[in-house]
């Protein structure tokens, strides 16, 4: 048993937190949202040439073969700084599903663009009524020919505007629920039928909302097995979860430093309010509320590679309720903490309880995963 | 980083849970199950068992009898051993007294009373509370006074755990009146046979009487049982509070006690089927477990820290098990009651001997459930933890 990072995890986790720390403070965010993708090309360039785009790829595919701790450091560091560039769209989602899933030939497609950062993705998922069930597809993939034809509509789809590529489930048997007959499709995003609706986020970031009509597709576009490709998407979105802990654990640690800043130097009845108890008091339950959630988020980086699918998805299941609970708490009274200013646009803490409350909000909520654990049969 | 254990670790485990397994005396074993309290015998035997095996003072310097473990070791054992479930040591010779006395006492005080600690012929007992210093123990005023060779001791203690069983008492007495309250602070050490002293039994709201008063009556006491230096017992305390804090998390009971619901649960019924088949209650358990899992793992952080680090420098999240620690273990006992539910009521009187031996295990669910509002008081209240994250952690 062993905490610490090796070597090579310090130097990554100083690296992205020095970049992020040069370019990515809250006025240079505002700046990039107002950018037409909604993030910066710019800084994306800066995480290729820092090799953040290729970390979880192999070496012979021309990544750094890191592991999920690595993820976890960059998804850290992201949270902290608040990042809008689409990392968990394009590496995690679409990187996650070419690497454990991909042809040779799919892999050697994309990862380069993915890697050197003229490439991003977006995973084209949810739908009108899937809410959290991810065998729950409408959209269809027919067999035509060698290739596919999709058609359907997909909702909410992050970076889905600004993706070069989207990974889109879609069915390919079986009725609405079924979970076998759910395959997972590489469409490029200009492709003929391919119809996409933009807009901006609760948390600032963009959207798209996609119509699929007709769209044909290549039989190599297929990763995985067409017919019982559930389990992969399960994985994968395992994977996003575990990495959206992280970036939570990251915000609200930057949002507990933030608050307690604030509290130390806002004055009220002529001393600092952070002299008083009861604000002291709540933000003691933060920074508990905060560790607890790290701890969780290290137990999922674990688990994402767990050999038995069901106890990964419990583990991370679980993890994921503390974090949308801590996430929950510690966003809320940073606002309560902070007063009137902190249900200020202006103010950067309101954007950091944002990200938080829609990360609960992003593949499965605590009430939906409590369930999850709960029939499970627990964790003991 | 890696969270699980070494292929070493994960042999210990499995001998440490084996050995348990053999030798916890059954009956002991199933007091602990039901939430009822182990007699002296049942402890003294068991504590007997422990250091003929050589782990009854595991974390003491090798020379008086530890085991030179890991603090990875020492996690899994107490661990395990809540997990059994067995008697804990006895925490006030084995955790706190003991240490105070290899660090800070004398050769001839490390000769006399160690190796009576390590082989329970010495039962000990705290006197630090008093009636108007919980939260503010250095405001107590139990006070030592020097006449010729000996102190003379005037005050109360109070919530002596477990006094009515003990042969001494480490005491904080006020030396020096006139200093600043933590400053004139000694730790004496106090046979409990001495003339003067009056121990009287608090009965606590489950019925139970494991803590008491202690009354000093111009109790005399040799000058040699001052333990370091006089007026520095605060720094003495201090040590001693933050041995205290590791391992509190109790994450092990609180497992046990998780496996006991879930087994009571699957036995009681509610509108003919079993509770463990209500959604509402697996929820509820299903939160408490990954709270502890978080706790957990939490506390794996701080060990883990511990061993880097060395001794002495609490790690500041050990609050976090405090806190989080005593929430569980109320959450656990709260959960029992939802399983028990209208047969909470019968009230059956608990007593410390072996007489209750028949007893319906559901009388004791009540009775733990409200034993259990201690957890957040003692050791450092959970306020008090959070004023330390407040200035430890926080800086505010």
């Amino acid at each position: 048993m062993d905490f610490d990072l090796s070597e090579e995890q310090r130097l990554l986790k100083e690296s992205v937190e020095g970049l992020l720390k040069s370019s990515y403070d809250f006025d240079s965010r505002k700046k990039y949202a107002k950018e037409k993708d909604g993030w910066s090309r710019d800084v994306w360039g800066k995480f290729a040439e820092q090799g953040l785009l290729g970390l979880p790829f192999p070496e012979e595919d021309g990544g750094f073969g890191a592991g999920a701790v690595e993820t976890m450091i960059v998804m850290e560091a992201l949270g902290h700084a608040l990042v809008l560039e689409p990392y968990l769209p394009t590496v995690i989602v679409a990187g996650g599903f070419l690497r454990r899933a991909g042809s040779a030939a799919q892999k050697a497609a994309h990862l380069p663009g993915i890697i050197d950062g003229s490439k991003t993705f977006a995973f084209a998922q949810l739908e009108k009524n899937s809410r959290w069930d991810l065998g729950d597809v409408t959209t269809t993939a027919k067999k035509k020919g060698d290739g596919w034809i999709i058609d359907g509509e997909k909702f909410v789809v992050l970076n889905g505007e600004a993706a070069d590529t989207l990974v889109v489930t879609a069915r390919t048997a079986g009725g609405q629920r079924d979970r076998s007959g759910v395959g997972v499709f590489l469409v490029a995003a200009d492709a003929k039928g391919v119809s996409r609706k933009g807009y901006p986020t609760q948390d600032g970031q963009r959207a798209a909302d996609i119509t699929f009509t007709g769209v044909e597709i290549g039989a190599d576009a297929v990763i995985g097995d067409p017919a019982n490709g559930l389990p992969l998407i399960e994985q994968v979105v395992d994977d996003a979860r575990s990495a959206l802990c992280a970036e939570a654990v990251g915000a609200m640690d930057e949002s507990l430093t933030t608050t307690v800043e604030y509290i130390k130097t806002r004055k009220q009845f002529g001393v600092p309010i952070g002299s008083f108890q009861v604000l002291q008091h709540r933000a003691a339950d933060m920074f508990v509320a905060t560790e607890q959630a790290r701890s969780m988020a290290m137990f999922a980086t674990m688990a994402a590679e767990f050999d038995d699918a069901k106890e990964r998805a419990n583990a991370i299941s679980a993890a994921k309720v503390q974090v949308g609970k801590s996430g929950k708490f510690v966003g809320q009274q940073s606002i309560q903490l902070h007063g009137g200013i902190g249900m200020t646009m202006e103010a950067k803490i309101g954007h950091y309880f944002k990200r938080l409350t829609m990360i609960e909000q992003t593949f499965g909520d605590t009430e939906y995963h409590l369930t999850q654990v709960s029939n499970g049969g627990g964790l003991i | 980083m890696d969270l699980n254990f070494s292929k070493e670790e994960i042999a210990f485990r499995d001998e440490v849970r084996q050995f348990f397994k053999d030798n916890v005396p059954a009956k002991t074993r199933q007091k602990l199950v039901e939430g009822r309290h182990p007699s002296k015998d049942d402890m003294v035997e068991w504590y007997r068992i422990l250091h003929k095996k050589g782990w009854g003072v595991t974390h003491w310097p090798k020379e008086y009898g530890g085991t030179g473990w890991s603090s990875v070791q020492h996690y899994i054992f107490n661990e395990e051993l809540q997990a059994a479930p067995a008697p804990q040591p006895l925490a006030f010779g084995v955790s706190m007294v003991g240490p105070v006395i290899y660090t800070f006492g004398s050769e001839e005080q490390k000769k006399r009373f160690l190796p009576r600690i390590a082989s329970v012929e010495d039962w000990w007992c705290q006197g630090f509370s008093e009636p108007g210093s919980g939260s503010d123990l250095a405001s107590l005023k139990t006070k030592a006074e020097k006449k010729g060779d000996k102190w003379i001791i005037n005050g109360q203690k109070t919530w002596t755990t477990l006094a009515q069983y003990a042969d001494w008492i480490f005491c904080l007495c006020r030396t020096d009146p006139a200093a600043k309250k933590q400053s004139g602070i000694s730790f004496i050490l106090v046979d409990m046979k001495s003339k003067g002293i009056t121990v009287r039994p608090i009965q606590t709201i489950d019925g139970g009487k494991e803590v008491n008063e202690v009354f000093f009556d111009d109790v005399e006491v040799p000058l040699e049982n001052l333990v370091g230096e006089e007026n520095k017992g605060w720094d003495y305390a201090k040590f001693l509070l933050g041995n205290e804090r590791t391992g509190i998390a109790r994450v092990g009971m609180s497992k046990e006690r998780i496996r006991r619901i879930k087994e009571l649960a699957s036995k009681v019924e509610s509108g003919g089927k079993p509770v463990i088949e209500d959604v509402k209650f697996r929820e509820k358990l299903a939160a408490v477990e990954i709270e502890l899992k978080a706790l957990e793992l939490t506390q794996l952080r701080v060990v883990a820290d511990e061993g880097k680090h060395g001794k002495g420098k609490p790690n500041p999240a050990s609050s976090v098990l405090k806190i989080k620690g005593s929430e569980i273990q109320q959450a656990t006992t709260e959960l029992l009651m939802e399983v028990i539910g209208p047969f909470a009521a019968p009230y059956d009187v608990h007593g410390d001997d072996d007489s209750n031996e028949t007893m319906d295990w559901t009388a004791q669910i009540a009775p733990s459930y409200f034993n259990n509002r201690k957890v957040s008081i003692y050791g450092g209240s959970n306020e008090i933890q959070r004023n330390i994250i407040t200035k430890a952690v926080l800086g505010l």
